[in-house]
């Protein structure tokens, strides 16, 4: 068992100790199904852990049990808020939706949203939850979607009519905005052309700043290399290696 | 702050008897007691809700949902339990006028059936203006302006105001309900199956007003309806029932995503 301290004696922004997560299919004779097996990692403030591996190794099961849509069978995920540090793992469910949004942010594959909402109003909705002003909201929406090239006249259309890359950019613009201190990303960009995608990935290290630690799953293996400092790989539920990343990102 | 704590709600149409709640419920797979013949339609139904928070209630028809909304909107009497609202005590307790008061002031309830919840023969303004009245409005043009005012927020045609309800589409029944509900600013609302029977677009713009006025106004709401999606939309918690217990609870996005129960597995895999 590893401890929740890393080499520097630092508490990071999250630890993560023996997580496994095992479902129990009721449905199919109660076959167990196994999708992680303890996984043990840790990210520092301000650091980018890329997760990589196969179609169905396990990585999407991951950050859904970061964010608690998955329950873990068993472990701690440790997030440490700034005041004090909450098992994710096990914390009452009403500290999970407080930390949701603002604390940690969660960019899905997919974007789900009431179908009548404006694309600029569900990316303000994290800000005015955390408080901003529906004007001062809705402004850095717009600036967000600007900078994800979402050509204007979409800004106050319904993403449930939009194409596969421009709702990714709806929904990465709603992950981001906030500037949780814990960013998921689940494949942001995988709908987007190679120019959006660089827009994308600039915005990411522009707006974040130097203190969010983001777990981010990538298939695109030049894009794990320049945003990343840490790849993990998982490989059928378990993780097979943890390296760092060939250099900085220009 | 827990706005409304629910404590082992239960409901038994029929006589009743000492066996009922032992011979009914999901591992029984009835909740009709074989002893006395009577319905439990709910029992040791447990939950909070606190203010902002959206708890929504699935299951299956038949298997409770409503029986805990009538409960808690003061519409029936439970056969046990408490229903403990914030600076209230158990209104499940409380005498008859109290009941009143809480039901007219702090409660708000957009019912299954539009004629449970309006008077079909009244105007829209009139069905909305009645429950400022229980509430003890008294000024015509006070009332008036707060009408126009809920009818623009639940975006209701203000000139339809005055046409009976029966001339509105169901969409706009349904806004009229919700009108009404939050008319007093209550701190609680109920609501059960806020969208059947309305066209897919509609439905739409019916959850995204109600969740609008309910983020703003930080409201505490229970919202029961068999289509997941409506509740995965909008509920914050689920609570899942089955045979009128509940089976599983949790953060609705688990609950979906990673359903524990068989019955919940099975629930959620007949409708993706
Ligand atoms: N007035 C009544 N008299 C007798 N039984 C009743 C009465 N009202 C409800 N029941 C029974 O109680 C049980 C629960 O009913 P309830 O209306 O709460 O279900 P529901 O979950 O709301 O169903 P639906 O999805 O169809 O609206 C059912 O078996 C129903 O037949
Ligand atoms: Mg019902
Ligand atoms: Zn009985």
């Amino acid at each position: 068992m590893s401890t929740s301290t890393n080499s520097d004696g630092e508490q990071p922004r999250l630890a993560v100790t023996d997580l496994s997560k095992r479902f129990q299919m009721h449905v199919v004779d109660g076959r167990e199904v196994v999708g992680l097996d303890s996984v043990e990692f840790d990210v520092a403030a301000g650091e980018f852990l890329a997760v990589v591996g196969e179609s169905g190794s396990g990585k999407s099961s991951l950050l859904k049990c970061l964010h608690r849509t998955y329950e873990p069978t068993d472990g701690t995920i440790e997030y440490d808020t700034g005041d004090s540090v909450v098992d994710l793992a096990t914390c009452n469910e009403r500290t999970i939706l407080s930390l949701r949004g603002t604390d940690v942010g969660y960019v899905s594959q997919f974007l789900r949203e009431i179908p009548r909402v404006p694309a600029v109003d569900v990316v303000a909705r994290p800000l005015r939850e955390s408080g901003s002003s529906p004007e001062q909201a809705r402004e850095t929406a717009r600036g967000l979607l600007e900078r994800l090239q979402l050509p204007r006249e979409l800004f106050d259309a319904y993403p449930a009519t939009f194409s596969g890359g421009e709702r990714q950019r709806v929904n990465f613009a709603r992950g981001i905005a906030p500037r949780p201190r814990l960013l998921l990303l689940d494949e942001p960009t995988s709908a987007l052309d190679p120019e959006t995608r660089e827009h994308a990935l600039k915005l990411l290290r522009d707006y974040l700043g130097d203190d969010t630690a983001v777990v981010g799953v990538f298939h695109n293996h030049d894009v794990v290399e320049r945003v990343a400092d840490r790849v993990l790989t998982i490989d059928d539920a378990r993780v097979v290696d943890v390296r760092p990343t060939g250099g900085e990102s220009t | 702050m827990t706005f409304l704590d629910a404590d082992g709600l239960t409901k038994v149409y029929g006589e009743g008897c000492s066996a009922c709640l032992a011979t009914t419920g999901p591992e029984y797979d009835r909740n009709r007691c074989p002893e006395c013949d009577s319905v439990v339609a709910c029992a040791d139904v447990s939950f909070e809700v606190r203010d902002g928070e959206v708890l929504g209630i699935v299951g299956e028809s038949g298997s409770g949902k409503s029986s805990v909304a009538e409960i808690l909107a003061l519409d029936a009497d439970a056969t046990a339990g408490t229903a403990t609202i914030r600076g209230h005590g158990d209104v499940l307790d409380a005498d008859y006028q109290r009941r009143r008061e809480i039901r007219d002031e702090h409660l708000g309830m957009v019912h299954q059936h539009v004629h449970d919840g309006l008077n079909l023969s009244f105007t829209g303004g009139g069905n909305v203006a009645e429950k400022l009245l229980s509430a003890g409005w008294r000024h015509y043009g006070d009332i008036r302006s707060r009408v126009r005012g809920l009818f623009e927020e639940t975006e209701v045609p203000v000139d339809r105001m005055d046409d009976s309800a029966e001339t509105y589409s169901g969409g706009m029944q349904r806004r009229v309900q919700i009108a009404k509900a939050i008319a007093n600013d209550p701190g609680l609302v109920v609501l059960d199956e806020p969208t059947t029977g309305l066209d897919v677009s509609v439905q739409a713009r019916v959850l995204d007003t109600f969740r609008r006025l309910q983020r703003e106004q930080d409201v505490a709401t229970v919202v029961v309806s068999h289509d997941l999606s409506v509740v995965r939309l909008l509920a914050d918690r689920v609570l899942v029932m089955r045979q009128g217990r509940i089976v599983e609870a949790g953060l609705t996005d688990r609950v979906m995503e990673d359903p524990h129960h068989e019955y919940t597995q099975t629930l959620i895999n007949s409708i993706i």
